[in-house]
């Protein structure tokens, strides 16, 4: 039963850094636009290429329709 | 527009000279539009920031002063999208709201886990072979983890529960939080004389679901209200000020203030109350009293804002909200009925004030009882306080805020933003629908009566010399141009417009001007305008026409049973055809808004709940006295904001809409506190008779808890009617 004394601890410990992962998360505004999460992934901006006008992001928008 | 325009009402700068502005934004419709205009701004000099928000349509920009809040405007319309800044300090403060949910939310959740985890280690024990010293172990870190985690997490409902004790009344969060201060403090208590039972685990659980339904019930509303206050701000309410040095430029109507001077072209809507310095026009009214013949104005009249200017141009001088009286009329009516209105008490606090008494009284009796006999102090206690936490209204709280959640979220597929919480409830009890006319039952913009045997052509040829008419009726005749607009075309104020077409002259305008002559067959009440070209001439009306489905709208709502009646301060005779052609019996003309107040409460005398639908600054007070409100889109401000539920687009199917959907949703709040009070007359006397373990609390209050909101998503699913609605109300509102 002694390896209770520091098992729940660890445990807890790891709840507790899923708790201020959530709370970091939280204070980083990551729930603000919900939505705009999941369509952003589907943007190309991360591509070598970075688009300095309008034209590449044209035509990413082709792409995706 | 390519003229400049002073935003820097909307616009913040910080001390290294960042500033930032936050737009509301129109035309977002796929995911791409993120990027492009996100790097479309980005590329503009100058800009640091650029972030869309995709969920509400909104553009955060910061930048160096070598750009500017224009330059972003232009360039966002020149990507294709219509823009507005945008004020938002109600929203701030309502977001930072919904993250401290969000964040007690979590601490609870965090918190429930753990301790759950620890609980069944417990109860598995106890039925085999956990020492007491592990069970006390396991107890103390239970209590370790709660305590802070409700101190924290449970503040949304001491907070409240603290409010109504003060205030002498009594809401669902009083037994929510006696409930939960005794089942943790008993555990603590028990905890130290070493005994089987605990309840942390009951009493967080219960606040992480209570939680849960209050965040997301506080996020739908929160959602809806700021696509509300988008369709607001990019109606885009600009002004011609007159500067000091006598050039106009264009504003934002909020950076108006008293004293200044606004240009009003002819066409335009008046963006400010004022006084008239110079010019002579006529103004359309009808957004403010509901009047549709248009007002002559001269010197020193009176205007109010969101008058449609006629065909001259005007110099106002702005005046402070409290100087001209029809506003100051509307904004006392407006006190006096909202303090009427106060009285009301929603249906889960009124089930809260009859629980909490049966409760705890409940509680004592059976610890007395088992004191009688014979039962030790400490039996009968723990007793009174297993009854305590099995009551604990867990199922109550969450049936009403589960229904409005997925209700809300209906109606808003049926184009239907609802403003207030209560509002479904109250929509339930309706058996009266006062109507407006002006706007409400008719489109907020005129349509044209063309006679059946007219010429296309010459209806074509009029559209086509409206397009360069500044005058408001010529909009309603510019969309059945044949072409685009004629070259050359000099403007008659007060007339009309003439110009040579096939070498022929046309002629739009009065009937004088065309040389035209009334024909009997028109109805009195429309304003007419005719065309003529060469020898062949047409005389068309203009009139407001109903809203498109506005007639089986009113039979279906008379199909259920409610009493359909109209409020109008439109003039008798442009109301009684309108009455007439719905199948309304009574309708009330002429009306000022104090005399529709006295309608109301006539009504009300009679013992009937009113939903009152209307759209003017008229209605304003009218709205607020009724038992439920509803708002087009388009009606004024104030009315708006006074209004229970905002509808989009051109029908008036919404209305229908939030009549069925609330009956529904009272439907299955009905159900789900019977489902509650069915949990606790099975559970209570099991309490009582002392068979509640932590375990049995447990399942029960999860059980009832997925009872209640499984029930509560039948509310979501949408009836035929709602699916054939409007497909893009919100599109079709903006433009």
């Amino acid at each position: 039963m002694n390896v209770l004394v520091y098992l729940v601890p660890l445990a807890l410990m790891l709840g507790g850094l899923g708790l201020v992962a959530f709370l970091w998360s939280l204070k980083s505004g990551q729930y603000e636009d919900l939505e705009g999460a999941a369509v952003r992934v589907l943007s190309d901006d991360d591509l070598p290429e970075t688009p300095s006008d309008g034209r590449a992001a044209d035509r990413s928008r082709e792409r995706v329709k | 527009m390519a003229e400049a325009i002073d935003y820097s009402i909307f616009v913040t700068t910080s001390d290294e000279g960042v500033s930032q502005m936050s737009l509301a934004v129109d035309g977002i419709d796929c995911a791409a539009c993120i990027a492009e205009i996100e790097t479309g701004i980005m590329a503009l000099p100058g800009v640091v920031q650029a972030r869309l928000n995709y969920s509400t349509h909104r553009l955060a920009v910061a930048w160096r002063p070598e750009s500017s809040p224009d330059a972003v405007v232009r360039r966002l319309e020149d990507l294709g999208y219509r823009a507005h800044p945008f004020v938002g300090e109600a929203e701030a403060s309502e977001a930072a709201h919904a993250r401290w949910l969000l964040r007690c939310l979590g601490v609870a959740g965090f918190a429930a886990m753990n301790i759950m985890l620890l609980s069944i280690s417990v109860w598995s024990g106890n039925v085999s072979d956990i020492t007491p010293e592990t069970r006390d172990f396991f107890h103390w870190i239970s209590a370790l983890i709660a305590l802070p985690a409700a101190a924290y997490a449970g503040q949304p409902f001491f907070r409240s529960a603290l409010r109504a004790i003060r205030t002498g009344s009594l809401n669902m969060d009083v037994p929510i939080s006696i409930g939960v201060v005794l089942a943790l403090g008993m555990s603590v208590v028990e905890t130290a004389l070493s005994q089987h039972h605990a309840y942390f685990d009951s009493a967080i659980m219960l606040l992480f679901f209570l939680l849960a339904g209050r965040y997301l019930d506080y996020e739908a509303r929160r959602r809806t209200r700021a696509l509300a206050g988008n369709i607001a701000t990019l109606r885009g309410q600009m002004a011609h000020r007159i500067d000091a040095d006598g050039m106009p430029v264009l504003v934002p109507v909020q950076a108006l203030k008293a004293d200044d001077l606004i240009l009003v072209a002819a066409g335009e809507r008046v963006g400010a109350d004022g006084v008239v310095i110079s010019g002579r026009s006529a103004v359309d009214e009808s957004l403010i009293t509901g009047e549709t013949l248009p007002r002559p104005l001269e010197q020193g009249a009176v205007v109010y804002a969101g008058s449609l200017n006629g065909d001259g141009a005007l110099t106002i001088k702005v005046t402070a909200g409290g100087e001209s009286t029809l506003v100051d009329d509307v904004q006392r009516l407006l006190d006096g009925a909202l303090a009427a209105k106060s009285g009301y008490v929603r249906l889960a606090d009124r089930v809260a004030r009859r629980y909490a008494p049966v409760v705890h009284l409940t509680a004592l009796i059976a610890a007395l009882g088992w004191l009688a006999v014979g039962a030790s102090v400490h039996h009968a206690v723990m007793i009174a306080v297993a009854v305590l936490i099995i009551t604990c209204p867990c199922a109550l709280a969450l049936a009403v805020p589960a229904v409005q959640v997925t209700a809300t979220g209906r109606l808003f597929r049926a184009g239907l933003l609802v403003n207030a919480g209560d509002m479904l409830e109250r929509l339930a009890k309706v058996d009266t629908v006062v109507f407006d006319k002006t706007g409400t039952l008719t489109l907020p913009d005129l349509a044209l009566a063309v006679p059946p045997d007219a010429d296309p052509a010459l209806v074509g040829l009029a559209g086509r010399l409206a397009l360069s008419s500044r005058h408001p009726l010529a909009k309603a005749v510019a969309g059945r141009a044949s072409g685009g607009p004629v070259d050359g075309v000099p403007e008659v104020p007060g007339s009309g417009v003439s110009a040579l077409v096939d070498g022929v002259e046309a002629r739009l305008g009065s009937l004088a001007f065309c040389g035209a002559v009334l024909p009997a067959d028109l109805p009195p009440t429309d304003s007419v305008m005719a065309v003529r070209h060469g020898a062949r001439v047409l005389v068309m009306g203009v009139a407001q026409a109903l809203r498109p489905d506005a007639v089986t709208v009113v039979r279906e709502l008379t199909a259920r049973g409610l009493d359909i009646r109209i409020l109008s301060g439109d003039r008798e005779a442009a109301v009684a055809p309108v009455a007439r052609a719905l199948g309304i019996a009574v309708a009330g003309a002429g009306l000022k808004p104090a005399e529709k107040i006295a309608a109301l409460d006539a009504l009300k005398g009679e013992g009937r709940c009113v939903l009152m639908v209307g759209d003017g600054l008229n209605d304003a007070p009218a709205l607020a006295a009724a038992h439920v409100s509803l708002s087009p889109v388009t009606g004024a401000a104030v009315t708006q904001a006074q209004a229970d539920a905002v509808f989009l687009g051109r029908r008036l199917a919404p209305v229908l809409a939030a009549v069925d959907g609330s009956r529904v949703a009272a439907r299955l709040m009905r159900q789900n506190l019977a489902l509650a009070v069915l949990y606790n007359v099975i559970a209570v006397p099991l309490a009582v008779a002392g068979l509640v373990t932590p375990l049995v609390a447990a399942l029960a209050m999860s059980g009832s808890s997925i009872l209640v909101t499984v029930n509560a998503l039948r509310a979501a699913r949408p009836t035929r009617e709602d699916e054939v609605a409007d497909a893009t109300p919100a599109r079709e509102a903006v433009a």
